[in-house]
């Protein structure tokens, strides 16, 4: 099986899918001849041509607006927005129309659109190229949120979420893009949407979290085995609709549970999560359901000692999982 | 002078590792600050990474053509004192700081030994554990899921129910517990007997007072004319016992109407459950049996399922567990309704305790010979009383008496054409 980087997963899910699909193309800023500013989307405009590897104004509500009526109408458009902090123009689109046309229209029209947007901090992007927006979106019945770790899930999800039949945002966290690698076999996968992933089994400490969380959670895991201290990292990969029956089982394993974001803290997607466990899993619980998130400050900050001291990073979440095993 | 590390700079976001494509400078050569050091390539830019300090290369670490993270060491050099920001001893400092905070923790603090989390008084309640008993290994002494869930492994439990009066009981119900401190027990004069309380007879005075004090009880009372289930009975026992083995009971009977019955008025087969009612699809019978100064409660599973042979049988076999001390956990669990003989001691009228967490308990008194006016004359019939208890949280008089009037359809009509044996 080929190793390759998690944006080559990325690239290779969309050439895979724009071979097998005449009706999926691709939409962004600078998308096409350049290759995305990630080169996502490397070589696809030479493949694919002009008319399906789109270069779009800087006008996000229309990329959005122009992919949603183009899947309205049967195709499959994979539309980009350039940094997920840039979706905002494109909130109106996405929650207004695309979420609800197929409820709207008592199931006459749907809207397959998949959005990307790279997301994340931990790169020295400062406040408009940092933010994880994903709970914006997550309280909105028709979207689905799907946010991949490896290269193995975001090849797989990638292709679950161009076929699916309604609206699917896909966030990549931008800095997983070149530091994660990992197997993507080069046959025609798919993964299910909706479905929580155990990246690791152990029976001390539940570690819940998505994104690039997922690897500083196993990094901290690996080191604290030495130790004696066991650890089950449950990825959720789609966090929004949560898999509440995969959250369950997890955390019920040890009774002992670590959620992990880097969004701020309150109104964050582990809320929730802490929430479907509080409900479902009093009895098994063993310790207070700790949350290990960004501080309550706008955005990540440029100075290097700020950004680190916001992000989060094996030995935050080697600490966090510390506490929780001696309490 | 001192020595500093330069590391691989951040090239551009995403960008997590670089490759040292040219070193500018070799090893012993003078560099001021900002100056290149080293061409690196990203998949993403080429970019020159500048000197941090002014000073002298002292050992290049990375080859070229190499491809490192970014905070990897690239090279080392020779700085004068006043440059040295001593940032790189930071990081350890913080950490030997954290640890001697850590190692305060692990002192003899024992103030959260009896604070328990939810699961752990769901372990120790389901199995019986004394926790007061338990060494914990959490922070400040705290008994955690794990030290419980080792405990229940090992087999090795420290039983509430060992000691005399303990404290288990009580924090389950308060209600209980209150009763229990309020009460003034009797004193024993001169020549009195005092029977210390334990094992089985403690078990039924415990289930006792829940039942009775948790369950609102109510009563009724049907008479039920069994002349000719005491004659189909009387031709065919002396055969049945001679074939069987055992005993062809009146109590086979009974039992066999009210499960038939039972499947009718599944109301009655059903547990009380807070928010909700269970109703139980199995009928499984508990039936009484006494055993010298005990009583116990063994249960016929699926009695609506068995004929009048299987029911004798059961209760042949269970009975004579019960006389030998044979009976199992398993025999007396899943009971979903009490059947009691309390006719057997001659009784003839009786008001029985809930078999908790049941609905309903029924008792089936002595079958005795009375006079009885049917078609405006004096007939001698066999007659018996059937006194059911019930929840009334759980069910009504109209369903007991629906219920109780079935059983008695039922038995009245038992003959050898509509009831088989086998």
């Amino acid at each position: 099986m080929p190793v390759m980087s998690y944006i080559q997963a990325v690239t290779r899910a969309l050439k895979e899918e724009m071979e097998r699909d005449e009706k999926v193309f691709v939409l962004g800023e600078d998308v096409g001849v350049r290759g995305g500013v990630f080169r996502a989307t490397d070589g696809l405009y030479d493949q694919f041509g002009e008319a399906r590897v789109l270069d779009t104004p800087l006008a996000e509500s229309a990329i959005a607006g122009v992919g949603i009526g183009a899947a309205m109408y049967g195709m499959r458009p994979v539309a980009e927005m350039q940094f997920v902090d840039f979706i905002l123009p494109a909130v109106n689109q996405i929650l207004s129309e695309a979420a609800k046309i197929r409820y709207r229209s008592n199931n006459d029209w749907t809207c397959p659109i998949t959005i990307r947007a790279p997301y994340g901090g931990g790169v020295h992007g400062a406040l408009y190229h940092s933010q994880s927006l994903e709970s914006i979106f997550a309280n909105q019945p028709g979207l689905k949120i799907v946010m991949p770790s490896t290269p193995y899930d975001v090849k797989g999800l990638l292709k679950s979420a161009i076929r699916d039949e309604d609206p699917v945002l896909f966030f990549e966290h931008k800095r997983a893009y070149r530091l994660i690698k990992g197997e993507v076999p080069t046959d025609d996968y798919t993964l299910p949407i909706g479905k929580a992933d155990v990246k690791r089994e152990g029976t001390d400490i539940t570690v819940i979290t998505y994104g690039l969380c997922v690897h500083f959670a196993l990094q901290a895991a690996e080191k604290l085995e030495a130790e004696g201290i066991s650890t089950h990292v449950l990825d959720l990969r789609t966090v929004y609709p949560l898999d509440q029956q995969g959250i369950i089982e997890a955390a019920s394993k040890t009774g002992k549970v670590l959620l992990i974001t880097e969004d701020n803290k309150e109104g964050s997607i582990i809320g929730q999560v802490s929430a479907i466990i509080a409900e479902n899993c009093l009895f098994d619980l063993d310790a207070p359901i700790k949350r290990l998130a960004g501080p309550e400050v706008p955005s990540m900050p440029y100075a290097p000692t700020l950004e680190k001291e916001f992000m989060l990073n094996p030995d935050k979440v080697e600490r966090a999982i510390r506490e929780l095993a001696e309490f | 002078m001192s020595s500093e590390k330069i590391n691989m700079p951040q090239l551009g976001e995403s960008v997590t590792e670089g490759t040292i494509s040219t070193w500018l400078v070799k090893e012993g050569d003078h560099v001021n600050k900002y100056d290149p050091l080293a061409e690196v390539m990203t998949d993403k830019v080429n970019a020159e990474v500048p000197s941090s300090f002014t000073g002298t290369i002292k050992e290049i670490v990375v080859s070229e053509g190499d491809t490192i993270s970014v905070g990897e060491l690239m090279c080392y050099m020779e700085v004068a004192n006043e440059e040295t920001t001593g940032q790189a001893n930071k990081p350890e400092e913080k950490q030997t700081a954290d640890e001697a905070i850590e190692e305060t923790f692990t002192t003899d603090d024992r103030s959260m030994k009896t604070r328990y989390s939810p699961a752990v008084l769901r372990l120790a309640q389901e199995n019986d554990i004394d926790l007061t008993k338990v060494n914990g290994s959490g922070k400040s002494g705290r008994i955690t899921r794990k030290d419980v869930e080792k405990i229940i492994n090992s087999g090795v439990i420290p039983s509430a129910s060992d000691k005399a009066v303990s404290s288990t009981e009580g924090e389950r119900e308060p209600v209980e517990n209150k009763q229990a401190t309020q009460t003034n027990y009797a004193q024993s004069a001169d020549g009195d007997t005092e029977i210390p309380v334990t094992g089985v007879r403690k078990a039924i005075a415990q289930n006792m007072v829940r039942s009775s004090t948790e369950i609102p009880h109510a009563w009724m009372m049907v008479e039920v004319d069994v002349t000719n289930l005491v004659k189909y009975r009387s031709s065919v026992k002396d055969k049945f016992k001679n074939e069987e083995g055992y005993n062809l009971t009146f109590f086979a009977f009974f039992v066999k109407a009210i499960a038939k019955a039972i499947k009718e008025f599944p109301q009655v087969n059903s547990s009380w459950a807070g928010d909700k009612i269970i109703q139980r699809k199995d009928i499984n019978i508990s039936i009484a049996v006494a055993k010298g100064q005990e009583l116990f409660v063994p249960v016929i599973k699926y009695a609506d399922e068995k004929s009048i042979k299987g029911i004798a049988k059961d209760i042949a076999a269970l009975a004579g567990k019960a006389r030998n001390g044979k009976l199992t956990s398993e025999d007396m669990s899943d009971g979903t309704f009490t059947v009691n003989n309390t006719g057997s001691f001659g009784s003839v009228q009786s008001m029985g305790v809930i078999n908790y967490p049941q609905a309903a308990i029924l008792q089936v008194e002595s079958i005795v010979k009375r006079p009885v006016i049917i078609d405006d004359m004096f007939a001698a019939r066999d007659m018996v009383n059937l006194c059911l208890s019930l929840d009334h949280r759980v069910l009504d008089g109209l369903v007991c008496g629906q219920f109780l009037a079935r059983v008695k359809e039922l038995l009245e009509n038992t003959t050898s054409e509509n009831t088989p044996i086998y």
